[in-house]
């Protein structure tokens, strides 16, 4: 019949998952993962570290959201839930379970993915804006019970207490490379499950539920993995949170606040993407230390900010610097190069929210 | 002059083309029926014409006037009506208030709820069930006397006869002609070849998005509307 | 006969609940939108009518004349503008643009009004009430309220089922490319029903500005309420929205009579239990558009 677009022999068409601006993304990705590792040693003072692990808590954060907003299609207002689960449970395990700091943020995660578990039940019952205000009804149920329980201080809050045999410079450190090594988790754990089979799933049903369902996709089993998943690195971020304060208060870590930094780092970094959050959170935190002494006006213009970039650069900042998916450090789509001489012409799973 | 005139139009869904350069003209008064198999591009033409799809190329006149570039609710006070794909009747409304919403387009003519209860008794009996809870044939009767109640200068009516059973074809054509009797240009656009030859006064066939046949009813062969109808 | 007399405030409160949410029901019944912005605004008129009766010294209900259109305007505008945007685009887009403007507007409340609490004064009819059995009375502002909900309530339907426009939106609401066809130009009919939809949450806020004391923060809870109302009662459905707005407001005073500073608690477990159980609310609307 007619010549395929695609020229005329099979050889003429290949298929990768990744380009150069991948391996050179992840080579600079390695190299800056080490510096951060050493900066303890080096040059990176007490402060800096503390600073810093609030910069990889807000990345952690980012890319949670963005696994539900961006891979999954599901607006959550309520995720502060889990951070504050997360920063009770790092208090309730090391020092009443008795864990130590270190082994009770996994423990932290697990109580959040397992309260993530069973609220699915109820949440996936209502979707889209519904949806988020039904998580946000959630987190406020799950803060009004949480300060009912006395041994967690009530209404009052309570401190960490498991580093107080540590000296400053020692408890900073270590607080400081857990977040390291934490960022790089979430990151290469939400990078590898988007790359994966169980990923195009994911986008699929992003993009079509029913057309997924339809391929076999398990809509409900996909979508309660994701936002399992979400919980769980969510609870990390909480638990850094309390490890990096040593104190946890109600209102503020079970705060809606956190959610619109979320949702703020996303949409400005870039939806859908596993850059854009990292981007964001970069953006989010370096705003945040220049316009703290505007108050509340620093959230009416990030409030503007957002909106002008949803409603008309939707791929985010990293949208614009990568054209729209043509770079990606962290491709989790694949490209069908036409001519192994010509440059890819298809970006598939990236964005495209 | 011809009430409608489509010049030379290409019209695409996304990357795919479903309308290769067609024209097609029909003056005040007359029934054209355009006849073609599935995916011929039939609907694509009326959706055309009442806005719902835009041509990339070539032009679209109304009464002289090019309407490209005018919006679907802009295009029904110009009198242009179109009984789309599948009826669309409002599932949540009755059948009459179905009607009445024609009507929000206020053009004055001989169209009204009795008018059309008359010719189509058969919705007025079942006036007040939901559109959700109406037969087949119950929702196309709605579905033009709908488009009807804005008193237009040209029906479109696209694939009435689908999915509904011939009987009740036949019912909703006998409703044609006191429609054509008020002077209203009429655009058929069918899968039944026999029912188009029937109403219409020219006929046109579209195969892969083309048109591959004119003329009058009278003047065409089964052998030629059958060659053109599935391009053999 | 604590119990009866927690019922019947519950009923009242439910009354300004539904007040609340029939705004935010009527904007998703028509556009599919739901507006997290809905609480900020409705605080939004509270201040705008404690404004006006602290400088002007107009009674309260004399307000509403101004804060309703006003209100009314700016929902027409946000839609025109921002929100039919929203809606052209992805669909996430609608959620995140309504939650930076809640953003947006409870943080230029807070800049412009600082946290204090405040509240709108009515003088001696805050305090005023009826006296109906010797243990249950009934404050003639809250009854004022119950009353002003089921007449929106029900003006609202009457609308919706009689009036042209009313129709048009329900057609709209059912299939926006058909009412096209019909010479509907959504965009107008969208920002129609947001500006009655935000008019009302004008109407709602100053009750509510009235009733409690209020600050920038309070739209959030403002925002849950409307909607758990909605839930509870159904999608769809503006009776069925009347229904969840008693429905929580009984709940969260009688739990707060069982559990004292639990009241609110006590509702969102009632909501939950809806959610679980009848998810589709107590009264849906049967026909899905």
């Amino acid at each position: 019949m007619t010549t395929s677009a695609f020229g005329s022999s099979p050889a003429a068409v290949k298929v990768k998952r990744s380009t150069v601006a991948s391996y050179v993304g992840l080579a600079i990705a390695i190299v800056l993962v080490i510096a951060l590792a050493i900066g303890p040693f080096a040059f990176l003072t007490k402060g800096n570290q503390q600073n810093l692990v609030t910069l990889f808590t807000y990345i952690i954060m980012g890319t949670m959201w963005n696994l539900l907003a961006g891979y999954a299609g599901m607006v959550s207002i309520g995720q502060q839930a889990f951070i504050g689960i997360g920063a009770y449970g790092i208090v309730y395990a090391a020092d009443q379970l008795g864990v130590g700091p270190i082994a009770a943020i996994p423990v932290a995660m697990v109580i959040a993915g397992v309260v993530a578990y069973l609220v699915s039940f109820l949440a996936f019952r209502l979707s889209g804006g519904y949806f988020a205000i039904g998580t946000w009804v959630i987190a406020e149920v799950i803060k009004l019970m949480t300060t009912q329980i006395q041994i967690l201080g009530a209404g009052s809050g309570i401190s960490l207490t498991a580093f107080s045999g540590y000296k400053p410079a020692i408890r900073i450190a270590t607080v400081y490379w857990m977040a390291l090594a934490a960022m790089v988790l979430a990151i290469a754990v939400t990078y590898l499950l988007m790359r994966s089979r169980l990923g195009t799933g994911f986008t699929a049903l992003r993009d079509d539920p029913t057309a997924a369902a339809t391929l076999g996709v398990n809509v409900t089993r996909s979508k309660r993995i994701i936002w399992v998943a979400a919980a769980m690195g969510c609870g990390l971020a909480g638990a850094l949170l309390a490890a990096n304060t040593l104190r946890v208060q109600p209102d503020s870590v079970f705060s809606v606040q956190l959610t619109a930094t979320m949702l703020f780092i996303v949409v400005i970094g870039g939806i859908g993407t596993i850059e854009g959050p990292i981007l964001g959170a970069i953006v989010y935190f370096t705003l945040e230390h220049f316009l703290v002494d505007l108050g509340a006006w620093y959230l009416v213009i990030l409030g503007v900010v957002a909106i002008i970039m949803v409603l008309f650069l939707p791929q985010g900042l990293w949208g614009l610097i990568s054209g729209r998916g043509r770079i990606s450090l962290f491709p989790t789509g694949y490209r069908l190069m036409t001519n192994p001489a010509t440059p890819p012409t298809v970006a598939t799973q990236d964005n495209a929210v | 002059m011809a009430l409608l005139e489509i010049e030379n139009i290409d019209v695409f869904y996304g990357d795919v083309q479903a309308i290769f350069d067609v024209s097609l003209s029909i003056e005040e008064g007359q029934t054209l029926a355009v006849i073609g198999a599935n995916g011929a591009g039939k609907s694509t033409l009326l959706k055309s014409i009442a806005g719902l799809c835009t041509p990339a190329t070539g032009e679209i006149r109304f009464n002289g006037e090019r309407i490209n570039d005018v919006p679907p609710h802009r295009r029904v006070p110009l009198g242009i009506a179109l009984t789309p794909e599948g009826r669309r009747i409002f599932p949540s409304l009755t059948l009459e208030e179905n009607l009445l919403v024609g009507a929000h387009t206020k053009r004055s003519g001989y169209w009204n709820l009795s008018t059309l209860y008359e010719t189509f008794p058969l919705l007025a009996d079942r006036k007040s069930r939901l559109g959700t809870n109406a037969s087949g044939g119950e929702q196309q009767a709605a579905a033009i006397a709908r488009a009807l109640m804005s008193n237009p200068r040209i029906l479109l009516l696209d694939e009435v006869s689908l999915g509904l059973a011939p009987v009740v074809v036949e019912q909703i054509y006998a409703a044609l002609p006191a429609i054509v009797e008020q002077g209203t240009t009429v655009l058929v656009v069918e899968q039944d070849v026999n029912q188009a030859m029937k109403v219409s006064d020219r006929v046109q066939c579209l195969l892969d998005g083309r048109t591959v046949l004119e003329g009058k009813p009278s003047e065409l062969s089964r052998e030629r509307i059958a060659s053109a109808f599935f391009g053999i | 006969m604590q119990w009866a007399n927690a019922v019947v405030q519950g009923v009242i409160l439910g009354g300004l609940y539904a007040l609340l949410a029939a705004g935010l029901s009527l904007m998703f019944g028509v556009m599919r939108l739901v507006n997290l912005a809905h609480g900020a605004l409705a605080i939004v008129a509270a201040y705008l009518g404690m404004v006006l009766v602290n400088k002007t010294g107009l009674p309260p209900f004399a307000t509403l004349l101004i804060v309703v259109p006003v209100m009314a305007l700016v929902g027409w505008v946000l839609q025109r503008t921002l929100l039919n945007t929203a809606l052209n685009r992805q669909s996430l887009a609608p959620i995140l643009v309504t939650f930076g403007l809640a953003v947006i507007i409870q943080n230029l409340l807070l800049e412009i009004f600082t946290a204090d609490n405040q509240s709108i004064d009515v003088g001696s009819l805050a305090g005023a009430s009826i006296q109906i059995t010797p243990d249950i009375a009934v404050g003639v502002f809250p009854l004022i309220t119950f009353i002003v909900g089921v007449l929106v309530i029900a003006g609202l339907q009457l609308y919706l089922a009689k009036t042209t426009t009313g129709r048009a939106m329900r057609a709209t609401s059912d299939d926006r490319e058909a009412a096209a066809l019909m010479g509907i130009d959504h965009r107008n009919l969208y920002a129609l029903a947001t500006a009655i939809a935000i008019g009302l949450v004008g109407l709602a806020g100053v009750f509510l500005g009235v009733r409690t004391q209020f600050n920038p923060t309070f739209g959030d809870v403002t925002l849950i309420f409307a909607f758990e109302a909605v839930i509870i009662g159904g999608l769809g459905s503006l009776w069925g929205t009347l229904w969840g707005g008693i429905i929580l407001g009984v709940a969260q005073v009688v739990g707060a009579q069982a559990f004292p500073s639990s009241g609110v608690l006590l509702g969102h477990i009632v909501f939950l239990l809806v959610l679980a159980f009848r998810p589709t609310g107590l009264f849906p609307k049967v026909v899905n558009g």
